[in-house]
């Protein structure tokens, strides 16, 4: 039995006058203890949603500028992951499809990026993310919010985060296309015929390709989706070892979800730094 | 070795009240509760504070430590500088009753609501019987110790008490997740933790799992499974075709 020192005024009932559920404090009834300060936390709480905030805008800001530079996203065999698969004539000789000319305001990258930024902003992490930092809907744990009112994700347009699942699948068919460009960066031109090499863009694209599939093999949804959704694990023996080698890399997903998003940009930054003659890159061609 | 700490208790009832300060002899190893007593048995006798076991297993003395939900049997004087200033509080989220001790029957009114376990027929022989691990998930849930620690640091009712109808909190939505996954259990309850539990109010901002002194991932193991369950119930189309396709249940 629960001890409780001292006697005190007792507590009134939450409950109901019809008596099923539970209603919140009665109006102007002071019930709660009260405490003015917003939070009594001494720590610096503030630091973590303020990171979050220089990060993600730092990105948005260099992403947004590159996507609309439409320029220095190739140089073959290396193409930016803003600007893959590749939709104008840009990027002959290598695969390519022309749907943009070299000189449109809507650039392929905007397009593209439609797709990685569904996925990260309906991702469970980044939305803990913004909704800390941006929204501050809590900025952090028990210090009080802004907000007047809060409905959470019940209403549009916060109910789309549901559409998770959906942007997952995009995901995955982009990590095979990222996954095509690193094995293109073994491919080489050299004396009018294609040869296997190994240069630093090589190493870069590879790197990026592993940490999105990381990224997105560690998303709740596919843990949910290969076998999350099961009942009976014994029953389904092969998605329970999934399931398992997901929720080992699920436990991680914070960790790879700010190591890829810096890995696109920095694997951007790359090719924009070899195709505009900035930087040379080391190579070895057999 | 002994040393005076400076604390601030949050003195008071429903009508008000007010944070006084004390100085309270701290000694070597002892914990926020220790020194609670102790304050409780030399200055402040009728000092109003609910504990028990004073071993994190009961889950009674849930309060706010320096604006941090904590239990004060586990939280070591040790962790504060010795001129520091230590804060204690009830838990906000709660109507309180007296001092340090507050009205926690919401919960006990919200876990009344879920549907209750509801398992399928026995077996020929009598038993029941289910494979291990077919229930583990359920059972790291089973660890919680009800100190509702998860319901005081949820903003969707800390901040706007006006949900407190609507939302059962993490420790109840964890509670239907468990129910759910639950493999003698029979009964579907996503429609419930959707439109009467409130599931769709949890921005799994993760407050409840910083919280939890027994360490259980609600966010990552309860939450977004039951939210994603919820999402191939009401929002995705191709598993709900395919589920209804094929007549099966997962």
């Amino acid at each position: 039995m629960t001890q409780t020192s001292s006697t005190g005024s007792t507590g009134q009932s939450l409950a109901s006058p019809t008596g099923t559920s539970a209603v919140p404090a009665l109006s102007g009834a002071p019930r709660r203890a009260k405490i003015n300060a917003k939070t009594l936390r001494t720590d610096r709480w503030w630091l973590q949603p303020l990171l979050t905030v220089v990060v993600l805008v730092s990105f948005i800001i260099y992403s947004t500028i590159r996507a609309f530079q439409n320029t220095h996203y190739f140089l073959d065999p290396y193409i930016s992951p803003f600007y893959s698969p590749c939709l104008s004539s840009s990027c002959a000789p290598a695969p390519h499809i022309s749907l943009f000319p070299s000189n449109a305001f809507f650039t392929p990258a905007i397009f593209i990026l439609v797709f990685p930024l569904g996925f990260r902003l309906t991702c469970y992490y980044y939305r803990k993310a913004y909704y800390r930092s941006f929204w501050l809907s809590p900025p952090a744990c028990a210090v009080a919010e802004p907000h007047k009112s809060y409905s959470g994700e019940t209403k549009f347009p916060l109910i789309g985060n549901n559409l998770h699942r959906y942007f997952f699948y995009a995901g995955m068919v982009f990590n095979v296309i990222l996954t095509y460009d690193a094995l293109l960066a073994f491919r080489f031109e050299k004396d009018g015929g294609h040869h296997f090499g190994i240069g630093l863009g090589t190493a870069v694209l590879v790197l990026n390709a592993t940490l999105l599939w990381l990224y997105t093999l560690s998303c709740h949804s596919c843990r949910h989706i290969v076998g999350g959704r099961l009942t009976h694990f014994s029953k389904h023996p092969v998605r329970y070892k999934f399931w398992g080698f997901v929720s080992t890399l699920n436990h991680k997903h914070m960790q790879l979800a700010w190591v890829s998003l810096f890995g696109v940009a920095l694997t951007d930054l790359y090719v924009l730094l070899v195709s505009s003659g900035a930087l040379s890159d080391p190579r070895w061609v057999a | 070795m002994s040393y005076e700490a400076k604390l601030r208790v949050w003195r008071g009832d429903a009508d008000g009240g007010d944070l006084q300060d004390y100085t309270v002899t701290v000694n070597e190893g002892e914990v926020v509760l220790d020194v609670i007593h102790r304050l409780q048995a030399t200055q402040a006798g009728d000092l109003a504070v609910r504990w028990n076991c004073k071993a994190g297993k009961c889950g009674s003395c849930s309060a706010e430590i320096n604006g941090r939900p904590r239990l004060m049997c586990l939280t070591r004087m040790g962790d504060f500088q010795e001129d520091q200033v230590v804060t204690i509080t009830p838990m906000r989220t709660f109507p309180v009753i007296r001092d340090l001790v507050t009205d926690v029957s919401f919960n006990y009114e919200k876990a009344a609501a879920i549907p209750p376990f509801t398992p399928k027929p026995r077996e020929k022989d009598g038993t029941y019987r289910m494979q291990q691990i077919d229930v583990e998930r359920s059972q790291e849930f089973r660890k919680c110790i009800e100190c509702f620690l998860c319901q005081d640091t949820c903003h969707v009712i800390r901040d706007h008490e006006d949900n407190m109808p609507a939302f059962s909190g993490p420790r109840f939505l964890m509670r239907i997740a468990e129910l759910d996954m639950h493999p003698l259990d029979t009964v579907d309850r996503k429609e419930f933790a959707q439109e009467q539990a409130g599931l769709g109010m949890c921005n799994i901002t993760k407050c409840c799992t910083e919280v939890c002194p027994e360490g259980i991932h609600i966010t990552d193991n309860a939450l977004i499974p039951l939210k994603e369950r919820v999402v191939d119930k009401k929002y995705d189309p191709l598993t709900w075709l395919g589920n209804t396709i094929r007549r099966r249940t997962p």
